[in-house]
């Protein structure tokens, strides 16, 4: 799913591993997420939503938003 | 290379049943060597090199229950769903090469030699489709 991860983590200067430390998961599944190779779960994503003080809309764009044309 | 503290758990319980099994194959390789042993006996020490093998598909399924971090957790999953079909397709395929004689019998506990290699699959094929070989 598309996102703005790799975005809002540069921001912050966090790297890969600062925000997965920040997340309690791997480095791995941070760059996943942010390459769009996984979707998180709902709890992760609300986890990584509250982490930057965003709605999740905010972060990961809807694919039947996306692919509807409407962002 | 992954390393959570789940995995971490999980390999030092697969090192100790592997030692495990080990001990238990020589043990009843001697017993019967020797035929120091019959009856209900003799099948409590042959059965005995299973027991770490069955105690690494518990361990397994105990690492899928701690692993907290989801994203590994689909790579394990997956890795499994590969070896447990390539072990049973193995296994369905060779019993019926074997029913009409076209192949030698092979002993049934090689198949889960194939599903411990179905891992590796697994791991390949992660590795390939996600960028990550998981465990």
């Amino acid at each position: 799913m598309e996102n703005r991860l790799r975005l809002l983590r540069a921001e912050r200067k966090w790297s890969q591993q600062d925000l997965a430390d920040r997340l309690e998961v791997s480095r791995q599944s941070v760059n996943a997420i942010e390459t769009g190779k996984y979707d998180p779960s709902l709890p992760l994503a609300f986890r990584l939503a509250e982490l930057f003080g965003l709605s999740i809309e905010e972060i990961f764009v809807s694919p039947s938003r996306r692919s509807s044309g409407a962002i | 290379m992954i390393h959570t503290s789940a995995l971490k758990r999980y390999n030092w319980r697969v090192i100790w049943l592997s030692l495990a099994y080990a001990a238990f194959l020589l043990a009843a390789i001697y017993t019967f060597k020797h035929h120091l042993l019959s009856g209900p006996a003799a099948i409590a020490v042959a059965a005995l090199p299973a027991l770490p093998i069955i105690g690494i598909f518990f361990a397994m399924g105990r690492y899928l229950l701690e692993e907290q971090d989801e994203y590994v957790r689909m790579l394990m999953v997956r890795q499994v769903l590969w070896a447990s079909g390539f072990a049973l397709s193995f296994a369905t395929m060779w019993g019926f090469l074997e029913s009409f004689d076209v192949v030698g019998r092979i002993d049934s506990y090689y198949i889960a030699v194939i599903w411990f290699g179905g891992l590796g699959i697994g791991s390949l094929i992660n590795k390939l489709t996600v960028g990550d070989g998981g465990c």
